[in-house]
């Protein structure tokens, strides 16, 4: 009775302060400017909306990982599964609820060209590194 | 016996947390986040001596599983001790510290006391159930704490980017260890999974702590409304 307890618990917390720490790393990176050629590449003019998610994930990809983002941007992809999930269920009854997932889906793809512009800010400085060696 | 998988993910988990010392003192808070940092040392010294029982007596061996059982329990406890001290960090500036010290030693002997009953009731063997019970109590308790601390900071309107995402890791940290020990005691049957489950769950801890120290400066600030769920 008592593990059940703690178990139903567990998890409905888990979810919470995953869904709180994927926002903080959103917000920490909400700040930061993207510059007119990351723009260009990603297609967000002004706001990012969800639909952009998939094709900075994939920009991403092209680029050399930098370790101690990986773990975020991994994070912050679950976040937007469930996101896509809330969207596609819950969603559907509450339309207030589809305008915050859309929001919300918003920022994922603004997280994701913030860190688009981190790794290709790396990859120049290796680049440059390199010429200079 | 653990595998290849099982060693790479423990390897990596204290690659990690010497990454959070290493990132600590490099960005210039290992004393500032004291606690936080002795505890992850602690955790390296305790993977060296596991796994130095590990291969003295092996995997089966009472000597493990006593040992790995017995300071599991001890780092419970040492997170316990870090999560408090981040309680002084966000009471700081009303000088509640020694109230929060007092109502966590009490908290933490009385969830002792608590498991030791239930588990005086339920079994014979005494020590090894009392080890795991008290564990998962632990932990939930640890997840309250964090959970009534996560609260007080969104009332207080903490605004240290860094402070928080340090307490958001311990609340993720302690969700899964008390759901993943709850699942144990309530389906002892599913032992495959729990090789697989507990390592990797125990990356993510020293991953954010690595990740905050690292990326977040310490002057970062945020706005708190921005990580209610309901907008403010």
């Amino acid at each position: 009775m008592m593990a059940a307890f703690i178990l139903v618990c567990s998890v409905v917390t888990l979810l919470q302060f995953f869904v709180w720490y994927c926002r903080s790393l959103i917000a920490a990176s909400a700040k930061e400017a993207l510059s007119p050629e990351v723009r260009d590449v990603t297609g967000i003019a002004r706001a990012a909306s969800g639909e952009d998610f998939t094709r900075v994930m994939q920009l991403l990809q092209l680029c050399p990982e930098r370790p101690e983002d990986r773990g975020s941007i991994q994070a912050v992809g679950t976040y937007f599964g469930l996101l896509n999930f809330l969207r596609a269920t819950l969603a559907r009854m509450v339309p207030s609820m589809r305008a915050w997932t859309d929001s919300e889906r918003g920022q994922c793809a603004y997280f994701a060209a913030v860190a688009l512009e981190r790794r290709i800010a790396f990859s120049r400085g290796m680049l440059a590194q390199q010429m200079e060696s | 016996m653990p595998g290849p998988f099982q060693y790479g993910i423990w390897s990596l988990c204290t690659l990690l947390e010497a990454a959070v010392v290493v990132c600590a003192i490099t960005k210039d808070s290992f004393r500032r986040y004291l606690a936080l940092n002795i505890y992850m040392l602690a955790s390296i010294f305790v993977s060296m001596v596991r796994f130095r029982i590990l291969f003295t007596y092996g995997f089966a061996s009472p000597e493990y599983g006593y040992f790995y059982y017995y300071s599991d329990l001890l780092l419970t406890i040492g997170l316990y001790c870090a999560l408090m001290s981040l309680y002084a960090h966000v009471f700081e500036e009303m000088g509640a510290e020694q109230y929060v010290r007092l109502g966590a030693l009490l908290l933490l002997l009385g969830t002792a006391a608590f498991s030791f009953a239930i588990v005086m009731q339920n079994s014979s063997r005494i020590t090894g159930r009392f080890v795991v019970e008290v564990s998962q109590n632990l932990f939930f308790v640890g997840l309250v704490l964090t959970y009534v601390l996560w609260g007080a900071m969104l009332k207080l309107r903490e605004t240290r980017t860094r402070l928080i995402q340090l307490v958001l890791a311990v609340g993720l940290y302690f969700s899964v260890f008390a759901a993943s020990y709850a699942l144990r005691n309530l389906y002892p049957g599913l032992h495959n999974i729990w090789p697989y489950l507990t390592p990797v769950s125990g990356c993510v801890l020293p991953l954010a702590w690595a990740y905050a120290f690292w990326r977040i400066p310490d002057d970062a600030r945020l706005a708190p409304s921005r990580l209610a769920m309901v907008p403010r």
